[in-house]
């Protein structure tokens, strides 16, 4: 076991309209760590109790073994990321990311060489002078990041941190997040509402409701065993595979799971967890080859009608999926148990754990 | 639609152009009436040793109680932009109550708390600061009559900033009071200018305030309603319209702080 960074014992906090009744939990050092949960569960208040934006109403907070329930934020050695990066717009990226070093008292010729080496590592030397206001989504979150890590933090706290960018952006700054992680080795504390964002980028993760958290653990055992109804829906990964990667083609991965092989866009190369969700897949009578990159022939071995929408269980060899289609397609279909059908879905809607 | 809105000729917008022209008359037409008739005369004006004291002291007493609202309202406005406490409402109706005082009222109460034979007229004039018919007393009335001018401005200001930018500069290592100097105070400053210049401009227009706490030294208000009773309307012509043009200069000034962006914020 490695050893824990974050330590939070008995939390509460009632602030506005949010509270969070009684939170512990453990992040262990270097850990990327995920708390996803539905808009309005406490997951803001929940980051902001860790950087210390707030005094609890009870409980303890401890950093690397030092109590910092009492901290300011400033003393907390955190760096933080808010949503849509509050950049100071007032001052230019090289600026932004000075400002850490000139509130520690950094002399400047030291604080001129720290800013070189952040700006080149973060790529951002060519855009140094210029103005937030100015800046794309990518370009605003990668300076965010560098002004936080630029004090060389305990933890990084980032506070939805892809969710004001277009969807490319989010997809390229995923991976950017991922391998500044593995580079610096950061304990990293990452807050979203988005499952996908936390079954790609966590070690570990946590499902918020109404403050309380439902259910921690590695994202395979989340989204394989979810704890209850509310973390099986608000996951919606009924269909998660143990996967070998049989080839990969520059990002084009041939995966083999249990028999059934599937095409998936990932960078991966060895054995993983694949998840594709239910209203990812077509279902069809006959096959239709087009650009969708997956088609596999299954079984229809049960159905539950929803209401508008029919879940089917569909069996491929020894794979069991779950697909999510229309009641009208379903009718036009005609569709029993035992029928035989196709299932498509995208090579992009592979997700690759 | 703005563009040809005169082409429809609907009645009520026929109807709506001319009340709106008349009321335009009516406001600008004693101003230029009063610039235009006294055009000869403002040199002479200028050249009046009192003339030009009186508006100094105007000027000088305004800046005194612009820094004054400065010191005291920018905490004030801050507090009430970023922190919610039980009676905040209460707090925030009483800031306009200078506006809404008649302001020889204000003067009157002014008076009774701070004029002499007070408790706090008899402290501070045991230091040797007086009310009644000094600069103080001229500084304290502008202050009174137009501090909502600064603490609403810098309000405002305040409050369109997000406070996330705050908390990057507190988990940046900074304390409280260095978050607001180098990051929230710049990101206001804008803002605050503005309420100083409001401040400023409102303190150099106010009579009924001073004139009950101190007829002497005498502002420009006061140096002209002297000059009106005394001398009669021909002789108020010229300082009247000084006032008018400074007032307009310094009106300008303000339309270009707020319009025109020192640098691109937000």
């Amino acid at each position: 076991m490695r050893t824990v960074s974050i330590r939070v014992e008995r939390l509460s906090k009632k602030w506005k309209n949010f509270s969070i009744p009684d939170v512990s939990l453990r992040v262990a050092n270097d850990e990327y760590f995920v708390i996803v949960g539905p808009t309005g569960a406490g997951k803001t208040l929940l980051l902001e109790l860790i950087a210390g934006f707030h005094k609890p109403d009870s409980g303890k907070i401890w950093i690397n073994d030092v109590d910092v329930t009492a901290f300011p934020p400033e003393r907390r050695g955190i760096g933080f990321v808010p949503q849509e990066y509050m950049l100071f717009p007032h001052m230019t990226v090289a600026e932004n990311v000075e400002f850490g070093l000139k509130m520690h008292n950094i002399q400047q010729s030291e604080r001129k060489k720290n800013v070189k080496e952040v700006l080149e590592f973060m790529e951002l030397s060519s855009i140094r002078d210029r103005l937030p206001m100015t800046l794309s989504g990518g370009e605003e979150q990668k300076t965010a990041l560098a002004r936080a890590l630029i004090i060389k933090p305990k933890i990084l706290l980032l506070d939805e941190p892809l969710s004001a960018l277009d969807v490319n952006t989010q997809k390229k700054m995923q991976n950017e997040l991922k391998k500044l992680h593995e580079e610096l080795k950061i304990t990293t504390v990452h807050v979203t509402h988005n499952q996908v964002e936390a079954l790609i980028l966590a070690d570990r993760l946590a499902v918020i409701k109404d403050g309380t958290i439902i259910q921690t653990g590695s994202p395979e055992q989340v989204f394989h065993k979810p704890k209850d109804d509310f973390v099986a829906r608000f996951v919606g990964f009924e269909n998660l595979f143990e996967g070998k990667i049989l080839e990969n083609h520059g990002g084009v991965a041939r995966i083999d799971i249990g028999g059934v092989t599937v095409e998936a866009v990932t960078e991966k190369v060895e054995n993983c967890v694949v998840g594709v969700r239910p209203d990812d897949i077509i279902v069809s009578k006959r096959s239709f080859r087009s650009s969708i990159r997956n088609t596999l022939k299954g079984k229809l071995i049960d159905f539950v009608d929803m209401g508008s929408l029919v879940s089917l269980t569909v069996n491929v060899d020894t794979a069991s999926f779950v697909a999510l289609i229309t009641k009208r397609s379903f009718l036009e279909m005609k569709l029993k148990k035992g029928s035989g059908v196709y299932l498509s879905f995208k090579a992009s809607a592979v997700h690759v754990i | 639609m703005k563009e040809g809105w005169l082409r429809e000729r609907s009645p009520f917008i026929i109807a709506s152009a001319i009340f709106g022209f008349l009321m335009l008359v009516f406001i600008l037409l004693p101003i230029i009436n009063t610039v235009a008739l006294s055009v000869d005369k403002l040199g002479s004006a200028l050249m009046s040793f009192e003339a030009r004291d009186a508006i100094f002291m105007s000027f000088y007493a305004a800046f005194l109680a612009t820094l004054f609202t400065f010191i005291f309202g920018v905490p004030l406005a801050y507090t009430l932009a970023r922190y919610d406490f039980p009676g905040k409402s209460i707090i925030d109706a009483s800031i306009d109550l200078p506006i809404l005082i008649p302001h020889d009222a204000a003067g009157i109460a002014l008076l009774l708390l701070f004029g002499p034979r007070t408790m706090i007229g008899t402290g501070f004039s045991s230091i040797g600061i007086n009310f009644v018919d000094t600069l103080f007393g001229i500084v304290l009335a502008m202050a009174f009559v137009s501090s909502p001018f600064m603490i609403r401005s810098a309000e405002d200001a305040f409050k369109a900033i997000n406070p996330d930018v705050e908390k990057v500069a507190r988990s940046l290592g900074a304390s409280n009071f260095k978050a607001f100097l180098h990051v929230t105070f710049p990101l206001a400053f804008r803002g605050i200018l503005t309420g100083c210049l409001l401040t400023w401009a409102r303190s150099i227009s106010e009579f009924g305030a001073v004139i009950i706490l101190a007829s002497v030294p005498r502002t420009a208000p006061v140096y002209l309603y002297d000059v009106f009773g005394n001398q009669g309307l021909g002789a108020a012509v010229a300082i009247t319209a000084l006032l008018i043009i400074t007032a307009v200069v310094i009106f300008v000034i303000i339309k270009l702080v707020t319009a025109k962006p020192l640098k691109p914020v937000y």
